[in-house]
């Protein structure tokens, strides 16, 4: 007589499998593919429930909630110093932690398309899980769809982040005003380039890698320091330049800044003048932007080169009165231009 | 990099900058072209024009490939796509020149047509091979620095006998564009009291420096070709200061580290093995040019998108209000568009030169706009 089983299951194969329409039909084949490859990796206290939704602690008293969402869809998927897997994770956190709060908890939704390969998808998950371990903020509930082949680019990820404002912690894009002090926390535009290099199969002898990083940990250290921070803000897709009109706008200020000061990798200037690309516009995420009050600016900029992702931090400017809300910028010539919102895409030069 | 950081150099400039304010005479004013858009956007993004004396002016040739390409050129572009059916690949910029009826390249493509970006005639090949079921036509457009790697592609179809690749050829040339400029009715009455010009750099990496030489021997302008980068900019202008100071004209190289006298040969050699001139061709802002522009050689017929799919030509008049044409021709400046900022922005382009970051238009808007406003 043979031994009797412990179950009769054939597990996924994620070495060669591929994501199928039974994968987000409801049935048993969706529920393998939750238990054998997101609840593997993300699991959690209140995924492992396996319930509909996540039951969480109320904040602390005085303490208000913030929320924000972000879609990720990049292509390629994955890239030099990423992927979307856990680019997908930090932008939603440093999209809580720019609001001046602490992230505390992260839903993540995937839509897959027929024929995405599982063993990519295991890739991804697992470096969702990485970054949320890393970041200590769990995926508490997700869900996944399906769709058909050829309406989705293998896989888009939409996460939300919940987080918790301390009482009297006041920042936002409004608050810059005329004096005050204008920094970031390092070189720009390497993401773009890394993503577009990649894209364009540039075959830089040394590749440019993402900064994708999650921030929380960065915007704590600043804040601890008690300094009067205005605006903080992460200058994800439409780069720099973008980020700072759109405080200049909401503040109703100007601004003037230092090409020379800006931070700038020198691959990816090299990049940035190969496509004819103006390093301004290409997005970054895992770069701060930061305005605060001129007398505290050597405290911040201290707090900020003490922490691993702001060694390159440097002061750019200062606000400006301008009933226009340029963003002005004093060149490496020494002339003056504006730094104007960008138009469209970036597209590359042909002459 | 550190190639490119020594042309970027402030200190430099600044003591060039000096140079030109010690040596540029106050009693009078110096006007020069920059030809090129590479040249305007340079001065724009570097905001050159601040380490000038006000006497010192330069105003914006025609030298931006989006910018001289006649309406009637983008609408057959837009016909093929949308009439016959073509996948229809570009560069970038032309993506978004405002053809007629409100139409874009971009636009007739959210109309259905077939219109993709390329970044290289590769590009092109590469789609019309993946695609033998569908015609490609590649819309061909710009200056000598472009025109070889058209030639290149063409060769290439005829050797792998692809027989559903072709090229709707509106590649232009420049010294025709600036004999446009000299002999513009406006130059004929005084209009434009060009001092000299700053000859382009890419182009003339292609067809060399000796191509220039009828500027200063016909006209009596002197010419200085100069790189994009900002110091080269300011040392062309030095040596125009220094040339017309010293009553000279002459055609002069700045970029040296790129250009020679005769170009590059083998380039041109096969430019001139694919390509013959047109008898004329519009341009925006200059009007009908004589020899100014190339089409391909009756043995390449297979490969003329214009034979293929027989679109006649109609020439169609720019907007009322804008200005672009007497702005190509350095009569007028983007602050005298009456629409310039208001109805036409770089979102909403009327015309040409507002489209490429090389445009007159669109360098002052995204770059120095700020100039014309009232504090
Ligand atoms: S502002 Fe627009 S309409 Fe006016 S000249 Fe320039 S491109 Fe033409």
């Amino acid at each position: 007589m043979s031994e009797p089983r412990k179950q009769y299951v054939r597990p996924l194969d994620l070495k060669h499998g591929r994501v199928d329409m039974a994968h987000g039909a409801g049935g048993k084949a969706m529920a393998q593919l939750i238990h054998e490859l997101f609840a593997r990796h993300l699991g959690n206290e209140w995924l492992d429930q396996g319930d509909d939704g996540a039951v969480l602690p109320a904040p602390a008293p005085g303490e208000q909630l913030v929320m924000a969402t972000d879609s990720h869809v990049v292509s390629p998927l994955f890239f030099p110093g990423g992927d979307i897997g856990c680019l997908a994770v930090h932008g939603t956190i440093n999209d809580v932690a720019v609001m001046g709060a602490r992230p505390l908890w992260l839903s993540a939704a995937f839509i897959l398309e027929e024929g995405f390969a599982l063993a990519d998808l295991a890739r991804i998950v697992e470096s969702m899980a990485a970054a949320a371990r890393k970041a200590g903020v769990p995926i508490v509930t997700g869900d996944t769809k399906v769709v058909e082949r050829g309406k989705g680019d293998g896989v888009f990820i939409t996460t939300t982040g919940v987080g918790a404002l301390q009482a009297g912690r006041r920042i936002g894009g409004q608050r810059a005003r005329p004096g005050d002090a204008i920094l970031v926390s390092g070189s720009i535009g390497d993401h773009g380039m890394a993503i577009m290099s990649e894209r364009e199969g540039l075959g830089f002898a040394s590749p440019i890698v993402s900064d994708t990083a999650a921030l929380h940990g960065l915007i704590e250290a600043v804040l601890a320091t008690g300094a009067d921070i205005r605006v903080l803000r992460d200058p994800t897709r439409g780069g720099l330049g973008t980020t700072l009109n759109e405080i200049a706008s909401q503040s109703g200020v100007g601004m003037l800044i230092e090409e020379k000061a800006l931070p700038l990798n020198p691959a990816v200037a090299a990049a940035c003048e190969f496509l004819g690309l103006d390093p301004l516009y290409v997005a970054n995420e895992g770069k701060l932007v930061l305005i605060c009050a001129e007398p505290d600016v050597e405290k911040v900029l201290g707090a900020l080169r003490g922490h691993a992702l702001g060694r390159e931090a440097a002061v750019l400017g200062t606000v400006v009165e301008d009933a226009h809300h340029f963003v002005q910028m004093t060149t490496s010539m020494g002339g003056r231009r504006i730094v104007d919102w960008l138009t469209g895409d970036q597209l590359p030069r042909i002459c | 990099m550190k190639y490119i950081d020594e042309f970027r150099d402030g200190d430099l400039a600044r003591n060039i900058a000096r140079s030109i304010a010690a040596e540029a005479d106050p009693a009078r004013e110096y006007r020069f072209m920059e030809f090129c858009g590479g040249h305007t956007h340079a001065i724009s993004r570097y905001g050159l024009t601040d380490l000038l004396p006000p006497n010192v002016r330069m105003i914006h040739g025609p030298g931006c490939p989006v910018c001289v390409l006649p309406i009637g050129r983008v609408d057959q572009a837009i016909r093929m796509a949308l009439e016959h059916g073509v996948i229809l690949c570009t560069y970038g910029d032309c993506l978004r020149v405002p053809a007629s009826d409100g139409l874009s390249l971009l636009k007739a493509k959210a109309r259905g047509a077939d219109v993709r970006m390329v970044y290289s005639t590769q590009d092109a090949l590469a789609l019309a091979q993946k695609h033998p079921e569908r015609q490609v036509v590649f819309f061909a457009i710009g200056f000598e620095t472009t025109t070889p790697p058209t030639a290149v592609a063409i060769e290439q179809a005829r050797a792998l006998g692809l027989a559903n690749f072709s090229v709707l050829c509106c590649h232009v040339l420049t010294p025709a564009a600036i004999i446009g400029i000299l002999e513009s009715p406006e130059a004929k009455a005084g209009g434009v009291a060009l001092d000299g010009m700053v000859g382009p750099a890419h182009v003339s990496t292609v067809i060399g420096s000796a191509p220039y030489e009828f500027v200063p021997e016909r006209y009596g302008k002197p010419v200085v070709i100069a790189g994009f980068e900002p110091l080269d900019m300011m040392q062309a202008i030095l040596m125009l200061v220094r040339q017309v100071n010293q009553g000279r004209a002459e055609v002069e190289n700045e970029f040296t580290r790129a250009v020679t006298p005769d170009g590059n040969r083998k380039a041109q050699a096969l430019v001139a093995k694919v390509f013959q001139l047109r008898p004329e061709f519009e341009w925006r802002g200059l009007g009908t040019v004589p020899d100014s522009a190339l089409k391909l050689r009756p043995e390449y017929a297979a490969f003329d998108a214009e034979l293929r799919f027989p679109l006649p030509y109609t020439p169609v008049p720019d907007h009322k209000a804008c200005e672009c044409g007497a702005i190509l021709r350095g009569v007028k400046e983007p602050r005298d568009c009456k629409v310039f900022g208001t109805v036409c922005t770089p979102e909403t382009p009327l015309g040409s030169c507002m489209v490429s970051s090389e445009g007159a238009c669109a360098a002052h808007y995204t770059y120095g706009r700020y100039k014309d406003l009232a504090a």
